[in-house]
């Protein structure tokens, strides 16, 4: 049997240490440069480039450079990783998707009960996959981005290469230790990618309250982690959910702290309102690489998370939780819409909408039926495709003009009509258009939350307006009108820029049109999680909790 | 009415010794005692390299020979008791002996690390700081030799600290571990007055917290008729000594004040709040490979012997010494991290950041248990390396002439982009600090919060991830600093780092990362289980003194 998962968290790590190795400065190449270079540098003030450092940076552009090279092997190493991983999608058994399947168990740290346990349901399975399709995509858009960096932007895609296996181990694992692990350690590229690699004077700022915020959350759900140890005697995921697992006949006072713990350090992954504030200044910090793999993966986690470990290790507890988290939810679509309006910086505003976004999800995921979890499953593939693909777009916009504030364009259509014409299919995916990946999933998320009441879904509904009014309206004043003078020369879409983009695209519109592959994979793994939560809302039911969940 | 004892138990003959067990002790001693007389008869120029030999190889030798005793130990049994029962040998001793041995020799590394003939001391203590004497001194190229055999007597003092089994030997202990260091903390060739009054900081406190742990012992005597640990445990587990049974009254008091009081001598020495204050000063004033020795070696010794003192003794009276350790932990733990965020001396940040690790390992010595007993050794160990290491960065970032090692963190600007290795070690010890996951700090921290919660003390658990979260940020924020920002004027300057310290720095990313990925082995078999038992005087020897080497 071969080792799927963990090939495709190797092969990345692998590429990482690769970037690493190779030879900081190319001496053969270098030697002439050297001198010139140096004394360029002094004179430019580049006080910090030593004369060692200053050929790296020279020579990054150069074609065989170090860093030219790095590049490549991260492109590389990430393709490859995406067909092994499209390699084992083939053979995964869509009949027994609610399972764990390519399970792998190795004992790691036989003290603590601790495996290295992998394996993939159907939503794991999605979310990997979306994923490795991002990646390099990422790579692609992020081709030229570093060339003013001392060394070239190595670093960055040895970053996004660890960050990958960590993104793919994170979904993968099936031993709530080894998820801790991936969860608290993939903070750490993130953090470099945007406090050192990231954009405007506040990076570094940015990056700390990303870190400080995530680490936060992921402490308090280190107590969690502890009890479901001290509690379930094992980390292994399969032994702990189920009747009979020591975990299930905890009583329901310490079920909610622990269910609490694990989802505290979810929503502020997620992020929902209100611990979100990190993600507007995290993703106005960073590269548009970064965001993309900032919003459309990691926060994923949370919700990710929510609904593998919160609902299915103390279900239990799930009830007492359903009402403040739909509540929390409709905030979170109506606030974060209402901010994306307001804002005048695109990067951000793409943040913002997803907080609109990531409200939808956990409605989906907290409302308890098939359809709204589904739809939440969906949600979160499709929407890594469709912000993937607006942050990508930005930041060809950000790397025309070097500046992601929605005043400095204007009329774009005219002279960059690719751009503007993919910018708008984005946009048209993140207002959830019909025809379109999201649609589907929003829609399905609508049937569901009106199924477990009709009041969240017509709050809810709001958001689809405000969607419009945001999209809308940034496309206006950027890509429409007069075209100012200072614009007229702006590049259309290169080759490059085209392929790293168009992937998405074509996999918005296939899935907004044929939905189907995805939802046999979804469907049979939420039905496991739904079953958890119904059963449980049946018993609140009785004891006058919640009026609604004996109707479905 | 003049109390009647047991008088001492008068033996026949002198007491068996088994000089096997006792041999590491030998060896660290008579190093100290021949570094001595090799400083008395040596010519001054050949004496360095003597010293360093010896002091290196009598380390060596003691790391063997304590390997070898596991291998001795009888079977089944937790350990022995040697020399008429003052000193324990069980496993758990030899694991604290085997790391403060182990990271003692690393530190070496970094004490006879020496650039254009210089190290980290002064020339000449003995003259005044800024005298033309001391000038005289330091162009004829005087060195302080005189560390090496020191550090040897503090390292014997380290090695008996948690070895001891009865309180006299403790304090013995203690005062031949702190001396040495009183001394070596006065020595740093560059800004000496700061450093004496470190030194002089240090042995005043150090006084007093030593006679209040003298005071404690006296009352617990007088509570249980003796001062061995395993007659103590005996007599607290009966309700006090002879005298107290029956009419003879109520010794509860006088244990308490006792406990209270051992207890405030070895907090002192752990560091913990309100007991910490020397550190910061200390810390910063020493010079810095002693601060290194102080930070790793001294923490472990301390922690070694206050969970014996808390496992064994008193362990029988837990309810009565619980709620005290409960409140100091989770002072430390915030008072200490809220403190160092306002830190911006390196040195006297990592000296905060250390006390409020002691408060995190205190957790595990509340939980009283054996998988505490295992987190706090496993901790100890891991914090230890990293510790080494960190110290060992900053002994190679100077300030712009390349003399004095820079402590002002702002000034740290830009360091990641001069030397990306050096600062990528650090930032490694300082995830691992903050306990990021795959470095050995986070399943140190995993260790001694599991075995708190399996333990019911969950609040404190809470208490100690909400102090991580505030110490994460003073470890980022040198991140920041390092990474993120622009150099202001010419940076800081690094010294290339010789072989010493780069091999310091080398063995503490290795061990950061390989007790985080792999942390299997050690736990597994140095570590004691609770298989053994659920209390960990299960794996702690303890027998009284009349039944010599059992």
């Amino acid at each position: 049997m071969i080792p799927w998962l963990t090939i495709a968290i190797a092969l990345p790590v692998i590429g990482a240490a690769v970037i690493w190795a190779l030879p900081r400065v190319k001496t053969s190449q270098a030697a002439a440069p050297a001198e010139a270079s140096a004394g360029a540098a002094a004179t430019a003030g580049a006080a910090a480039a030593t004369a060692t450092r200053a050929p790296a940076a020279t020579a990054a552009g150069a074609a065989g450079s170090p860093a030219g090279t790095a590049k490549r092997v991260a492109l590389g190493f990430s393709v490859l990783t995406l067909v092994v991983l499209a390699a084992m999608a083939l053979r995964f058994d869509t009949s027994a998707a609610g399972g764990l399947q390519f399970e792998e168990v190795y004992p790691w740290i036989p003290r603590f009960g601790v495996h290295f346990a992998l394996g993939v349901d159907g939503i794991a399975l999605t979310l990997i996959l979306m994923s490795a399709v991002l990646v390099p995509l990422v790579i692609l858009a992020a081709w030229n981005e570093n060339e003013d960096r001392e060394d070239g932007g190595r670093g960055y895609f040895a970053l996004i290469l660890v960050l990958e296996a960590m993104m793919i181990g994170v979904f993968a694992a099936t031993d709530v230790f080894l998820f801790y692990v991936f969860f608290e350690a993939m903070l750490i590229p993130v953090y470099f990618m945007i406090g050192r690699y990231g954009r405007g004077e506040d990076r570094a700022k940015a990056a700390v309250k990303f870190l400080l915020y995530s680490l936060a959350g992921g402490l308090i759900m280190l107590v969690a982690v502890i009890g479901v140890y001290v509690i379930g005697g094992t980390f292994l995921w399969t032994d702990l959910v189920g009747e009979g697992s020591a975990l299930a006949a905890v009583d329901p006072g310490t079920a909610r702290w622990l269910f609490l713990g694990f989802f505290i350090a979810f929503a502020i992954k997620a992020p929902m309102w209100p611990v979100h504030t990190w993600l507007p200044s995290a993703a106005g910090a960073s590269r548009p690489g970064t965001a993309v793999l900032l919003v459309g993966v990691l926060d994923k986690v949370g919700t990710y998370g929510m609904l593998r470990y919160c609902l299915e290790l103390f279900p239990s507890a799930v009830s007492w939780f359903v009402w403040p988290v739909v509540a929390l939810s409709l905030v979170s679509i109506v606030y974060g819409a209402i901010l994306a309006i307001g804002q005048s910086d695109m990067m951000r505003l793409v943040a913002y909408t997803s907080v609109s976004h990531f409200g939808f999800i956990t409605l989906g995921i907290f409302a308890l039926t098939p359809q709204a979890q589904a739809g939440a499953a969906l949600y979160m593939v499709n929407h890594g495709f469709a912000t993937g693909a607006l942050f990508l777009v930005v930041g060809f916009l950000v790397a025309r003009r070097g500046s992601s504030l929605i005043e400095d364009y204007g009329g774009v259509q005219k002279v960059a009509p690719k751009l503007a014409g993919v910018f708008l299919v984005a946009g048209l995916a993140g207002l959830a258009l019909p025809g379109l990946a999201p649609f589907v999933s929003e829609f399905l998320v609508f049937v569901g939350v009106y199924a477990f009441h009709p009041a969240p879904a017509v709050i809810a509904a709001s958001g689809v307006v405000l969607a419009a009014l945001y999209i809308l309206w940034m496309y206006q004043r950027t890509m429409t009108g007069e075209t100012p003078a200072r614009l007229s020369g702006l590049r259309d879409l290169s080759g490059r820029e085209m392929w790293a983009v168009a992937p998405l695209l074509a996999l918005i519109i296939a899935f907004g049109l044929y939905p189907q592959p995805l939802l046999n994979v979804i469907n049979p793994a939420v039905e496991r999680t739904v079953e958890v939560g119904t059963a449980d809302t049946a018993g609140a039911g009785a004891d006058g909790a919640s009026e609604e969940g004996g109707e479905e | 009415m003049i109390p009647h004892m047991d008088l001492p138990v008068v033996t026949e003959g002198p007491p068996e010794i088994n000089w096997w067990l006792l041999a590491p002790l030998l060896t660290l001693f008579a190093a100290g005692v021949l570094g001595v007389l090799f400083e008395a008869f040596v010519p001054a120029r050949r004496r360095r390299r003597l010293q360093i030999g010896l002091a290196a190889l009598a380390l060596l030798a003691a790391f063997v020979l304590l390997v070898l005793q596991i291998g001795t130990l009888p079977e089944g049994q937790a350990g022995v008791t040697v020399a008429a029962g003052v000193l324990a040998v069980d496993r758990t001793v030899i694991f604290f002996q085997g790391t403060i041995t182990v990271l003692a020799l690393i530190s070496l590394l970094l004490i006879a690390e020496n650039r254009d003939g210089r190290d980290a001391f002064a020339a000449q203590a003995a003259t005044v700081p800024g005298s033309e004497e001391e000038r005289a001194h330091i162009l004829a190229g005087s060195q302080h030799t005189e560390v090496y055999p020191l550090v040897m007597f503090a390292v014997l003092g380290m090695l008996m600290f948690p070895a001891s089994n009865d309180f006299l030997t403790m304090f013995i202990a203690l005062e031949v571990m702190s001396l040495p260091l009183y001394l070596l903390c006065g020595l740093a060739r560059r800004r000496r007055l700061f450093s004496q009054e470190a030194a002089v900081k240090y042995f005043l406190l150090g006084a007093f917290s030593s006679a209040f742990f003298l005071f404690g012992i006296a009352l617990v005597y007088g509570y249980a008729g003796s001062v061995n640990f395993g007659t103590i445990r005996a007599a607290v587990e009966a309700g006090g000594a002879e005298i107290f049974q029956g009419e003879g009254g109520d010794g509860e008091p006088l244990l308490l004040m006792g406990i209270g009081l051992v207890a405030i001598g070895l907090l002192f020495k752990v560091g913990a709040v309100p007991f910490h204050n020397w550190k910061p000063d200390v810390y910063q004033g020493a010079p810095t490979p002693i601060t290194a020795l102080m930070a790793s070696c001294t923490l472990v010794a301390a922690f070694g012997a206050l969970l014996r003192v808390f496992f064994v003794p008193f362990g029988t009276s837990a309810a009565s010494w619980e709620p005290m350790l409960w409140a100091v932990a989770v002072l430390t733990m915030v008072a200490a991290a809220v403190i160092a965020v306002t830190q911006r001396d390196i040195k006297r940040l990592l000296a905060y950041s250390s006390v409020v690790h002691a408060g995190f390992i205190l957790t595990a010595v509340v939980a009283n248990s054996t998988d505490g007993l295992a987190g706090a050794m496993f901790y100890l160990a891991a914090y230890g390396f990293t510790t080494l290491g960190a110290f060992a960065v900053v002994t190679l970032v100077r300030t712009k002439d390349g003399g004095q090692e820079l402590g002002d963190l702002e000034r740290w600007a830009g360091l990641g982009r001069r030397s990306p290795a050096l600062a990528g070690a650090l930032a490694l010890f300082l995830l691992a600090f903050a306990g990021i996951p795959l470095t050995s700090g986070f399943i140190g921290k995993f260790a001694v919060f599991e075995a708190a919660v399996a333990a019911g003390a969950t609040p404190l658990v809470v208490v100690g991830v909400l102090s991580s979260a505030v110490t994460a940020f003073f470890y980022v924020r040198i991140i920041v600093v390092m990474f993120f920002r622009d150099p202001e004027g010419d940076g800081p300057t690094v010294v290339r780092a010789g072989a010493a310290t780069g091999g310091v720095i080398t063995i503490g990313v290795a061990a950061t990362l390989l007790l985080g990925l792999y942390p299997g082995p050690v736990l597994d078999h140095l570590l004691p289980s609770s298989e053994t038992g659920p209390e960990p005087v299960a794996v702690m020897v303890d027998q009284a003194s009349t039944d010599t080497d059992g």
